[in-house]
């Protein structure tokens, strides 16, 4: 396990930021921590990177106790903030350099780990730029090369992708892959966006600092979210026939929807009623639905 | 030793911070721009015929180099004293950029300890302070060798000694006042304040002397007034030996030495009492220990609360 915690409590004054939750990061895996604004994801980030001290609960990363070892730990992990936090004023080479330092990467060392960076994220070209001036999408290449400066083990995302152009995503999202193909790294990942949480191995949905829902994208979707059939034509003949049976049904410009429990229930009624399923296709609930049904709110994406 | 060489990356990037940022630069020096132009503009008159008049009541006329020179003297001791603070004030506003842009916790999740980052900060403060002082003496001392030179060797040095003094006061203060801010209209605020007020405060733009007794009194209570006191010293002492030689009389040489230094606060009175230039520095060196102590407690708590 490269994350393991148990009981995990913090308060602030008399808000309870955390609230007795628990959960394990498999070594590889993309792990989705998903909640509105507010939830306890930044909280339990900023204890598990050590930033935050914890109320009470155990947390160990990487086989390291965080009361113990938080150093080791430290050096364990890499951080993708939402917003860049790096220095602006200064060189694209004077960031990274001067946040390799921090982990005790100097001179060769740190040319020759500069060198891998710059082939793998394709920044070779803007090393001696002001970080400052760089496109939004540049910017996040050196984000990552900065979570990726000491070779971490786990690589926090905390909402990597909100506000930058589809594009820019898919680049972001193509270096997450190539990262967990080539080196096995386990990203911990917050995001707005639920096509993303999708493709996660493992979701936990925290809401008020409680862990309302987890598992995997497809467990969490059977479980709480609805499945659709949409029917092209014969609309007015499903709308009879599954209004009679007290389903809700949505008429939009081009179709009729039918929101069912289960998947299964497609099966059912394609045998009782195979006349008006002639043009129509089925749709199985996404994390969007999930999310709404665990939480009761949307996770709007930036 | 592998935390040593973190904590000089970081005085290293911090410096690099502020220099890059000219805006930054710029806003440190305003205070010192003020006071020259005040100077170019009215103050050296007014100060040139302040010193005539102390002279003429003891009948010496002072020779156009002593003149000039010494009333330039008194205007570095005015621009370095204030300006080791304000300075200070101005360049430790990478500390709070990096509060305000969050870049403190792109630091904090490094395996660095939150006191290297923090003594990082005071060290690079005081450095980039340095600079810029030094920068300002430098170009100070040209002009008063143009104009008249009469500060001994030994005064130079000590002249540097006073500005060290002043920087570690103006940085310990910046520290600790900026350690409580996160925002840019704070630390706007704290700048603009400081950058306007403490001129007065200290003197820079009139002398002591010319206060009400009480109002005296008050700024003796405060430790920076003992940073313009050695520094008015350390520079109006060789033009003030050089304007007494027209006096044959040594009493009178005296009593002129003695009016000139009151008059333009080279001797400082608390409550009627003078205080000595090796008081001055105790009660400003005592201070920077207290605000050292002071900026330690609040490392300390601040690593206690969150991690």
């Amino acid at each position: 396990m490269v994350i393991e915690i148990d009981n995990l409590k913090k308060s602030f004054k008399d808000v309870k930021a955390v609230d007795d939750i628990s959960f394990k990061v498999k070594k590889g895996e993309l792990f989705s921590f998903l909640g509105v604004n507010g939830a306890g994801k930044s909280t339990t980030i900023n204890i598990i990177s050590g930033v935050l001290n914890k109320d009470s609960g155990k947390v160990k990363v990487c086989g390291y106790d965080i009361d113990e070892k938080v150093n080791e730990i430290k050096s364990k992990i890499g951080i993708v903030f939402q917003n860049s936090v790096l220095d602006k004023k200064l060189s694209v080479y004077d960031n990274l350099k001067y946040r390799a330092n921090l982990y005790g990467i100097f001179g060769t060392a740190f040319k020759f780990r500069l060198e891998e960076l710059s082939e793998l994220l394709d920044i070779k070209d803007i090393l001696k730029r002001q970080l400052g001036k760089l496109s939004g999408g540049q910017k996040r290449r050196i984000d990552i090369a900065r979570a990726l400066i000491h070779k971490p083990e786990l690589l926090i995302l905390d909402e990597p992708t909100t506000g930058l152009d589809p594009k820019t995503r898919i680049t972001v999202w193509s270096i997450v892959e190539k990262l967990r193909k080539e080196d096995g790294l386990t990203v911990f990942l917050t995001t707005h966006y639920m096509e993303e949480a999708s493709d996660s191995d493992y979701v936990v949905i925290i809401d008020a600092g409680k862990i309302v829902a987890e598992g995997t994208p497809h467990g969490l979707k059977n479980e709480f979210a609805s499945d659709f059939i949409k029917f092209y034509n014969h609309r007015e003949e499903a709308e009879k026939y599954f209004s009679s049976l007290g389903y809700s049904i949505k008429n939009e410009r081009d179709f009729t929807e039918i929101e069912l429990k289960g998947t299964a229930e497609t099966t059912k009624f394609f045998k009782e009623k195979p006349n008006i399923f002639e043009d129509f296709e089925v749709l199985k609930g996404n994390m969007d639905n999930v999310f709404l049904k665990v939480t009761g709110k949307n996770l709007q994406g930036g | 030793m592998l935390e040593c060489k973190k904590m000089i990356s970081l005085i290293s990037r911090n410096t690099k911070c502020y220099f890059k940022n000219k805006f930054t630069f710029f806003t440190s020096l305003i205070t010192p721009l003020i006071l020259f132009v005040l100077f170019a503009t009215f103050l050296k008159n007014i100060y040139i015929e302040s010193f005539e008049s102390i002279a003429a009541e003891f009948e010496i006329t002072i020779g156009k180099r002593a003149l000039n020179g010494v009333t330039g003297a008194w205007l570095m001791s005015s621009i370095l004293s204030v300006s080791s603070v304000t300075v200070a004030f101005c360049s430790n506003i990478i500390m709070v950029e990096d509060k305000m842009n969050a870049s403190i916790n792109d630091i904090n999740v490094s395996p660095i300890k939150r006191t290297t980052v923090a003594v990082s900060y005071f060290i690079s403060n005081f450095f980039v302070t340095f600079i810029v002082i030094v920068t300002i003496m430098l170009i100070g001392h040209i002009y008063l060798a143009c104009v008249g030179w009469y500060i001994p060797v030994s005064d130079v040095f000590m002249i540097l000694f006073d500005c060290i003094c002043g920087i570690l006061f103006g940085t310990l203060l910046a520290g600790i006042v900026e350690s409580f801010i996160s925002s840019q209209g704070g630390i706007s605020a704290v700048s603009t304040l400081v950058s306007s007020m403490y001129g007065f405060i200290c003197g820079a733009y009139m002398p002591f002397s010319q206060f009400s007794e009480g109002l005296r009194n008050f700024l003796g209570l405060l430790p920076g007034t003992y940073g313009v006191g050695i520094m008015r010293n350390h520079y109006m002492n060789g033009y003030i030996d050089e304007i007494v030689k027209g006096a044959t009389d040594p009493t009178v040489a005296d009593n002129l030495s003695k009016g000139l230094k009151d008059g333009f606060d080279a001797n400082l009175y608390v409550f009627g009492n003078r205080i000595p230039l090796g008081a001055m520095y105790g009660i400003l060196l005592g201070s920077c220990a207290v605000l050292l102590a002071v900026y330690i407690v609040i490392i300390i708590l601040r690593n206690k609360n969150k991690k």
